[in-house]
């Protein structure tokens, strides 16, 4: 039990992450399942690089025994994947809560059954973007 | 929050020491850990929160979301011309080994080159992001 | 010399592309800087596919690091042929774009609209070349990531919905994927394709390599909309810009069907995976419900947008039935599909984004008798629509034939009747536009309308007429999906 608790708070992450996700209709606290459950994937890279004993990872002749570089490097790609990911899904929030008054899915499907008259506020809200949002 | 006295006066004592930090954690990620990624986060954030101390109006007067339009894609162009230059001086995308007159001075200066690139881009994405949030009012 | 960086400069000509384009913030330099970035990137597609022909496959070292450190672009037959694809579809979306964006996006995004597009580009590519497992991933990313963007660049505001809810979906499925990748990383020690495979057969417990198919299989399935993991596809299709609708239709879920492919066939050895998953089996399952199931549903849509979303879904289904069937005519017939319907598709999106510009709606009830008014416009939707069902002289015919062909020498006779009989379902959906957009009497809609302007029609009859044409002499990209193929199956040509 206590040899694999590493896998185990990856797995824990995981699942509640993704549980967050489906279960939740709030759409901020939806992304906020979707980082959760990304972050269990850092784990998952990171924890086996670690090597018992071993040191950074600098090169010198007094070191033998070090943990391995690689999964820091690829996780840092993945954690800047994750804020991208969230920085413009959280953009997506926004300019929802501008369109629809509302960030709860289910109200949402509800007031897209009546018709598209909104469509023009959605380009008035839109011309107010900072446009730097874009860029990023 | 801008009449409080104390978070005014210790905004103004970190931002210098954050900035000096980044360049730090920029200059020596050559040798210890550190690079642009964390550097340009660093800087960012004294930046950001200059802004939420003083205000969305007076940071866009110290970095301009023109400036910022232009040193995102700027940074990545820096990598990329380093990448090119390699390619230039007969080596494969990216491969630094030419850039001086040794392999190990060549990397040096590759990897030093790439990693301006990288923090003009995280900087200036994470107060673009900041300032897109900041900039939209409630309605 | 410039030919040995062929790999790279494909994915660079993109890439400065969206930079340049970035920098430039004015929409027509942006447009122009776009067209040439395109350009350039279909001239290199089709010189890389000149090379592979002629010396086989290609490796390029990034850094000049040896695979196991660094990163490989590997380019053999398969990935030369889906590069190809992207490069031309690229260039004809370019010239195409130009109008359909000034009308449907807000001027002073018109500039972020084309670095995105490019972006998209440049991740697409990446990961059609690239030999490295995490490499994949990360333009993956990219693509995605500029994906969700240009969805949310939509007029409508459920363009917004859409974005969200692909780039919630877009994410797990990815995220599934950098598992998998994790779980091989972990019992093989290396990202590289080729060298995960030389290391797998060493490898004696196969529950790890279980888990990683399984996550493998269904993150990229999520990104390719395989059949139950279709639900984002309709409405990111149906709201999102109309160039835009036309680059992800004919070229976003072909890639991802490659990755699949690369992965099934390459990595985990084919019809039954590691520790005996029947992979090739709940695929075919899946392909079938895919082109009974979402094709029904396109019979009951109103907009023609999404219309055409669904029956994307059907139609990836003939193209994973192709990669189940693990046999060299099957996996042809599949890969000739995800070119022709590539170009089919495209041509249609284009014909619906010139109907929105002039009409000013994609509601199939609102357009009653617009062929009368834009009839080469709805000349090129009925081509491409004919394509989909299959007919003969246009090129979905030849890809179906090789399907059923694939079918028979499996020794599933039933899979070459479900085929046929699951074209049927497209005659329902493309006899519905065609007989409201030619036979009824022209409504308001239609009467205010006029034909497109040339630099629409003349893309859209590039890829309609290449339907018909490939259709007619099929030999030339049958003869590259059969190199892929055979590459794929490592079956001697």
């Amino acid at each position: 039990m206590i040899a694999h608790f590493s896998q185990i708070a990856t797995i824990f992450l995981l699942v509640a992450g993704l549980y967050v996700v489906i279960a939740r209709g709030n759409m901020v606290k939806k992304l906020i399942g979707l980082s959760l459950f990304q972050t269990s994937v850092y784990l998952l890279y990171i924890l086996p690089g670690k090597v018992l004993g071993g040191t950074a990872p600098i090169l010198d002749a007094s070191f033998a025994v070090y943990a391995n570089p690689l999964p820091h490097v690829l996780i840092l790609t993945a954690i800047v994947v994750g804020i991208a990911t969230l920085a413009l899904g959280l953009t997506l929030v926004v300019r929802i809560k501008e369109a629809y008054g509302t960030i709860e899915e289910d109200e949402i499907l509800a007031r897209d059954g009546s018709k598209e008259s909104v469509t023009d506020k959605v380009k008035i809200a839109g011309n107010k973007t900072g446009r730097g949002g874009n860029g990023a | 929050m801008r009449l409080d006295v104390v978070l005014r006066v210790t905004t103004k004592f970190m931002l210098a020491p954050l900035l000096l930090f980044a360049l730090y954690v920029q200059f020596h990620g050559d040798y210890g850990p550190g690079g642009g990624f964390q550097a340009g986060v660093i800087a960012a954030a004294a930046i950001i929160l200059y802004g939420l101390i003083n205000g969305l109006g007076p940071a866009q007067k110290i970095v301009p979301v023109g400036l910022l339009e232009v040193l995102i894609p700027g940074g990545v162009l820096i990598y990329v011309g380093v990448g090119i230059a390699g390619m230039l001086l007969g080596d494969n995308f990216l491969d630094y080994n030419h850039l001086a007159h040794d392999s190990v001075h060549g990397q040096e200066w590759g990897v030093f080159l790439v990693e301006i690139g990288v923090f003009l881009t995280v900087f200036s994405t994470m107060i673009a992001i900041y300032y897109a949030f900041a900039g939209r009012r409630r309605s | 010399m410039i030919t040995h960086h062929l790999p790279v400069l494909l994915i660079l000509a993109p890439l400065l592309g969206a930079i340049l384009a970035a920098l430039s913030r004015n929409g027509f330099a942006a447009w122009l800087i776009a067209l040439v970035a395109s350009a350039l990137t279909a001239a290199i597609a089709v010189a890389l596919l000149w090379r592979v022909q002629a010396e086989g496959v290609i490796s390029y070292r990034l850094g000049g690091w040896a695979p196991e450190l660094g990163i490989e672009y590997r380019v053999d037959a398969v990935n030369a042929l889906i590069v190809l694809l992207v490069g031309v579809v690229a260039l004809v979306t370019m010239i195409f774009a130009r109008r359909s964006v000034l009308a449907e996006i807000i001027p002073e995004r018109v500039a972020w609209f084309y670095t995105m597009m490019l972006l998209c580009i440049a991740g697409l590519l990446g990961m059609a070349v690239t030999g490295d497992a995490f490499n994949a991933f990360v333009f993956l990313e990219i693509s995605s990531l500029s994906t969700y963007t240009l969805i949310a660049l939509g007029r409508d505001r459920r363009a917004l919905v859409a974005a969200y809810q692909y780039l919630i979906v877009g994410t797990i499925g990815a995220t599934f994927y950098v598992i998998g990748v994790g779980l091989i990383y972990l019992v093989t020690g290396t990202l590289n394709l080729g060298l995960i495979v030389e290391r797998l057969g060493a490898i004696e417990s196969s529950r790890a390599l279980i888990v990683a198919e399984a996550f493998i299989v269904a993150g990229i399935g999520l990104k390719l909309a395989l059949f139950p993991l279709h639900a984002w596809l309709p409405n990111a299709y149906a709201y999102a810009p109309s160039s835009a609708s036309v680059l992800l239709a004919s070229t976003a879920t072909k890639v991802a069907v490659y990755l699949l492919a690369r992965f099934l066939f390459t990595v985990f050895g084919g019809d039954v995976g590691p520790g005996g998953i029947p992979i090739g089996a709940i695929l075919i399952v899946l392909s079938v419900a895919a082109m009974f199931l979402a094709s029904a549903a396109a019979v009951f849509q109103n907009d023609v947008k999404r219309i055409l979303a669904f029956s994307s879904v059907g139609q990836i289904g003939y193209i994973t039935l192709g990669l189940a069937l693990v046999n060299p005519t099957g996996l042809t017939g599949g890969l000739l599909h995800l070119f022709n319907h590539a170009l089919m598709k495209g041509a249609a999106f284009m014909a619906i984004g010139a109907i929105v510009l002039r009409a000013g709606t994609a509601k199939l009830d609102e357009l009653s008798g617009i062929g009368r008014v834009m009839p080469w416009t709805v000349a090129a939707l009925t081509v491409a629509g004919l394509g989909l069902i299959g007919v003969p002289g246009t090129s979905g015919f030849v890809s179906k034939y090789y399907l059923i062909l694939g079918a028979l020498e499996a020794g599933h006779g039933w899979l070459a009747i479900l085929i046929v009989a699951s074209s049927f379902i497209a005659v329902l959906y493309v006899g519905r536009f065609v007989e409201v957009m030619w036979f009824r009497e022209p409504a308001q809609a239609a009467r205010e309308s006029r034909e497109a302007p040339l630099e629409m029609l003349l893309p859209m009859w590039v890829l309609a007429g290449a339907t018909i044409w490939f259709g007619l002499d099929a030999e030339g990209p049958a003869a590259l999906a059969r190199a892929a193929a055979n590459a794929l199956l490592k079956v001697a040509p």
